[in-house]
Formats: structure tokens, sequence, C-alpha cells
């Protein structure tokens, strides 16, 4: 057995792992924690495979900002863990089955019969001077440029609809709202402090 | 790669929309409350100018652009002004019917012009990818046009649910892209027809891909057992977020099928076949039988879209260029015909009160004849019953069916769909013998009431000269 081989059993062995724990851990926080370890597992295995940028790309963005994002709402996010996973063990068989099912017919598919070395052996290494970035920024910007557009405009169109579906305007005293320019309109004196007499508490 | 003009006008219409849209985007942010029907006007105006835009940027050729992601051609051009028109039908219906649930905002046009680029995107995809993107283009415009009513708890049930099963049905179709893209080493569908002409592919991974392709697809139909979200979104959604969501994206599935099934995977017709049979046989029946069991009239032209969904199928899988034909008739005119059924459900209704129960069209002959024998056209063409234009489009696919011998599958279709007339049927009976429930007169302006009886006499008019349409959908699948 290579190193090489080594290596690679190990990080997926670890990702398997941690993805089963994502969905059966009880507290999100681990999940979401789990989730991090599976998504670094991965970019290892993405190096293996000499895709560095994509490999990097996933550590920065997924694990750097998305899922640092994701454990923030799940902690101010008040989840009631106990719904979420009522009818578990009632739908586990079901999906025991099902899951199992799935998997041998994938494993029959993308297993070595039809993906194996022989069928797609595995291609030279790049030269030490190749660049996994160049490569990729070279394509994306032409041969890609249309799609790449339409990417821009998906993401346009998401800000749009959470500004939409969230932003809301209450009036009176429903939400406390900043106004900025009664803010900066505030005279020194009487107008920005109140002075207040109160008793001692003990 | 150089960018000339001469490789940018063919996709000048995506242009032009993506460009209306930004400045809808920007104008309604300086407009007054009162003033928001500027928004609208401009939405309307660029879906008219963009069908000039698209006949005048047409050569008739097939063109391959930007490295084989875009593909235009006339099967392109047919589908588009299709989308513009009754996008922009969609758009005059649903204007009274926000105004009066003070909904009535920049946004829903701006979304709307995003899910028609989408749609635009999907019908000239030549590659998976440029496919797949459209297709999230248009969908996330609808998930956050379902939730447009943000005070409905229905409308946010029904974006979540749509949501959730639209990732998992995107999910499908990527895996099932994945295994293609495997077996061919190719995204773009004339070099993946090409690699599958040439023998010697697996054919075992790529009909493995081809079952997860097949299965996204059919969610985006709603065919069934793929179904599961279309009655709930239908009749969560604001009436003005289901007529559009009913109607034009119709078209939009009819051209992914075309594109990804006969551009790209062309070769495993015989595969391919098989699978939409079992789909369009399961839709025109669940569809046709659970309808009948619907007091909500959303809900009822929601499993009636099921079961129309599975008649475009019956002409896809004919795998004919007259099955082909057949269903780019039936998606255009079911399109309409949705726009228009649609369209008297909002005519109904009014501040404070949905027209969603059957018995809201109970005499609805004495209240307005003129309304009422619309509707009577509308739903004799969602029927079926001659000489409206549904009858037309359901004889062309049973006789594209027929050609291919697969006559017993015709028979199949025929049995549902005089299933499905009971209740079309039973619509024209509440309208016509019985009497009204709720006197209220229908309030509506003055251009509604024009286009929706255009909507409905169009139903006559193209039942008795169907040659037209069906020349020209003939001309494009070509």
């Amino acid at each position: 057995m290579t190193f090489e081989l080594i290596v690679f059993y190990l990080f997926s062995a670890i990702l398997v792992a941690s993805a089963t724990m994502v969905i059966t851990r009880r507290n999100p926080v681990h999940s979401a924690l789990f989730l991090v370890l599976a998504f670094f597992s991965c970019a290892a295995i993405w190096m293996l495979a000499e895709a560095e940028f994509l490999a990097i790309v996933l550590v920065l963005v997924y694990v750097g900002a998305v899922m640092v994002l994701f454990l923030f709402v799940v902690m101010m996010l008040d989840i009631d863990v106990a719904t979420m996973k009522a009818g578990f063990i009632r739908y586990l068989p079901v999906g025991l089955l099902v899951t199992l099912a799935m998997l041998i017919e994938i494993f029959l598919v993308v297993g070595a019969d039809n993906f194996g070395l022989d069928k797609f052996p595995s291609p030279a290494p790049a030269a030490a001077d190749y660049n996994n970035t160049e490569s990729l920024g070279n394509v994306l910007y032409t041969a890609y440029m249309y799609q790449f557009e339409l990417a821009a405009v998906i993401l346009l169109v998401a800000i749009i609809a959470a500004i939409g579906l969230t932003l809301r305007k209450r009036s009176g005293t429903e939400v406390r709202q900043q106004d900025p320019s009664r803010q900066v309109k505030v005279k020194k004196g009487p107008d920005r402090v109140r002075l207040v007499k109160m008793e001692a508490q003990d | 790669m150089q960018f000339e003009m001469s490789s940018l006008m063919p996709v000048l219409p995506e242009i032009f929309i993506l460009s209306a849209a930004c400045v809808v985007l920007v104008v309604d942010l300086f407009l007054k409350e009162e003033r928001r029907v500027v928004s609208y006007g401009m939405a309307q105006i660029s879906l008219l100018l963009a069908v000039l835009v698209t006949l005048f940027t047409a050569t008739g050729e097939r063109q391959i652009l930007f490295d084989g992601s875009v593909v235009r051609d006339a099967m392109s051009d047919v589908l588009k002004i299709a989308v513009y028109l009754i996008s922009a039908g969609a758009f005059l219906y649903a204007k009274d019917y926000l105004r009066d649930r003070d909904i009535f905002k920049g946004e829903f046009y701006v979304l709307g012009l995003f899910a028609v680029l989408g749609m635009m995107v999907m019908i000239s995809a030549n590659s998976f990818l440029t496919i797949y993107l459209g297709l999230e283009l248009l969908a996330l415009s609808l998930y956050a046009l379902v939730a447009f009513n943000r005070d409905s708890v229905q409308g946010s049930e029904a974006a979540m649910k749509y949501f959730v099963l639209g990732a998992l049905a995107s999910g499908m179709l990527l895996y099932g892209i994945s295994m293609v893209y495997g077996a061919t080493g190719s995204i773009e569908f004339g070099a993946v027809s090409q690699a599958l002409a040439n023998s010697g592919v697996d054919k075992r991974v790529l009909v493995f891909g081809l079952v997860f392709v097949v299965i996204g697809m059919a969610f985006k139909f709603g065919a069934v057992p793929f179904h599961m979200w279309v009655p709930d979104v239908y009749h969560g959604a604001p009436t003005a977020v289901t007529l559009f969501i009913g109607s034009t994206p119709k078209i939009a599935a009819f051209a992914l099928a075309m594109r990804m099934l006969v551009d790209g995977l062309g070769v495993l017709h015989a595969d391919w076949q098989g699978m939409l049979v079992i789909l369009a046989v399961l839709s025109m029946g669940v569809g046709n039988l659970v309808a009948i069991a619907q007091a909500n009239i959303k809900r009822m032209l929601a499993y009636s879209t099921i079961s129309h969904v599975g008649f475009i199928l019956l002409g896809i899988l004919a795998g004919t260029g007259k099955g082909y034909t057949a269903a780019m008739f039936y998606s255009i005119v079911y399109a309409a015909m949705a726009l228009g059924g649609f369209g008297i459900v909002m005519l109904l209704s009014r501040k404070g009160f949905e027209a969603e129960r059957l018995d809201d069209y109970k005499g609805l002959n004495e209240r307005s004849p003129w309304f009422a024998g619309m509707m009577l056209l509308l739903m004799f063409s969602m029927a079926g019953v001659p000489p409206t234009v549904g009858f037309f489009a359901k004889m062309f696919v049973l006789e594209a069916v027929v050609s291919v011998d697969m006559t017993w599958l015709a028979l199949v279709g025929v049995f549902f769909s005089i299933i499905g007339a009971f209740y079309y049927l039973r619509i024209v009976k509440l309208m016509y013998f019985d009497k009204p429930v709720d006197e209220t007169p229908l309030s509506a302006g003055l251009d509604t009431q024009v286009v929706l009886s255009v909507n409905g006499l169009a139903m006559l008019v193209l039942g008795l000269f169907p040659a037209g349409l069906l020349s020209i959908c003939a001309a494009a699948v070509g």
C-alpha cells in the first residue's frame, strides 16, 4: 500500500465518520463542528487529487466563512431539538432500507467495475511549475464566461430575495429603530443627557 | 477567446432582460408608494420590447456560442416569445390582486423578470452547466415569490416546502449530470451526444446518471411521483404568484427536457422513453383522479397541471419530430390556458376575499355572463372539448404517440382525459346552473378585462385555426 493510498483512506474514514456524526448528534453545535471536520477532510482528499486551489477555497469559504456563520445562527436560534428529532426512530427502518438499496445500487455503478483504475487510469502528475489557479482563471473568464456571469446574477437574486423577505419597515412602538438624522441633530446639554435621581438600593 | 459584437448579438435578448431587471430594481428604490405602478409599467414595456429584440436578432439558423454554452435556434426564439407574452399577461393580472393586498411592490416585478431570464437561459442552454444555472435562477426567484406575502403563514410554509424539495431535486439532477460527465467527459450537449454515438462508452453508468437526470427533471415538471410539492405550493402561494408558477415555467420545463434528453442524451432515447412512459401514465392518472376530490380551485388546478404534464411528456417520449412539435404546441397552449384559468380566479377575488372554493363560482353566469363565457372556454379547452385549442393539443400528442406504435398509451391518455373532463365540466355546471352565493359585482380594471377576454377568446380562435401555431412549432423543432 502506497503512502498516497494510506492518506486517502485515512481522510476518507474521517470524512465518513464525521458525516455520520453530523446527522446523529443531538446538539446542533456539535453537528456544525463535525461538518467543519468533514469539509476539512474533504479538502485534504481534493489536495491529494491535485486540486489545490479548490481545496484551499473549500477551507477558506466553507470552513472559514459559511460554517462560522452557520454556527453563529445555530447559537442565536433556539432550536427545539426534541421536535426536530421526533419520528426519527419511527422512520428509521424505512430510511435504512432505502439507504441500503441506494448504497448497493450506487456501489454497483460507481464501483471498481465501471470506474476502476483500468477504465480511468490516474492522470500523469502535473509538472512542478503547473499553476492550478492560473489555469482555472484562464477558462473561468473565457470559456465559462457566460456561466460565470449567470452565477453572478443568481447571487444578485439571492440578495434581492433575502432583503425583500426580511426587511420590514414597522412604525410605532413595535420595534425600536434608530433614526440617524435625529441622532446627529442632538445638541449638547440637557438634550443629550438626562440625569435621574434614584434611591440607592442594597 | 475574443468577444465581438457578432458573438454577443445572439444573446441580446438575455442581456436586454437582465439590464431591464436591474433598471427596474434601481428605479423602484426612488419611487413613492403611490407611484409604484411605474415599476410595473417598466417591466411590461421591457417584456414587450424583448419580443422585438428577439425578433430582430433572430436569424433562423442554429448558432452555438460561448464555447458551446449557448444555442440560439428557431425553437429558442419561439419559446422565448411565448414566455414574454405569457409573463406579461401574468404581470397584468397580478397588478390589481397585489394592490388589494398591500403587497404591490417593485420586487415582484424584479423577481419576475429574473425568473423570465432564468427561463430564457434554460431555453437556449447548450451545456448541462448552463441549463442548471438557468434552472437555479428560475427556482430561486420563484421561492422568493412564493413567500412574497410575508404575513401569510401558508405562503411561508409553501415556500419552505418548495425550497427544500427544489434543492433536493437540484441535487439529484447534479448527481446525474456528474455521472454523465464521468462517462462522456463533457458537459456540452453536442460533445456528449457525439461521445455517446461512439460506441465503447459505458452504458450502465450513463443509464444510472440518466435516471437521476430524469428524476430531477420530473421534480421540476411536477410529474407523479415527484409531484408532492405542486398542490401545496399552488395553494399556499398568493394567487398572483401561483398564476406565474403555473404558466410559463411549464414552457421552460419543456425546453429543459428537450435540451437535456433530446439534444444531449438523444442516443439513449430507448432508455428514457420507458422512464417517461411511467411518469406520463402516473401523472395523467393521479392528476385527474385526485383533482376530482378537491374543493379548492387552486388545488384542483394544481392537480390538473400534473395531468397536463403527463400529456406533454407523452409528446416528448414519442421521440419523433412530430412528437416534439406536439409537446411544444401543448406546453405553449397549456401555459396560455393556465394563465386564463388563474386570471379568472383573481378576477373573482377582491380585497380580503380569495375566490378559492369551488362554491365561489356558483352562478357566475348571473353575475357576469361575459366572464362566465370566458371561463367556459378555458375549462372546455383544459378538458379538451372541440372546437377549443385544448382538443387539438391533446389530439396532436395522441397522434404522435399512435404513430410510433404505442396505441395503448394513447388509449390510457384518452381514458384519463375523459375522467378529467368531469371536474372541468363541474365548474361549468356550477357557473351556469347554480344560484350565486355571493352577489358582489366583479371589479376589475379595463386592462384586465380586455386581456382576459383576449385570453379566453384565444382558446377558441386557436382552436378554430390551429394550423398557424402548429406550423410555427413544427418549423421550430425542424
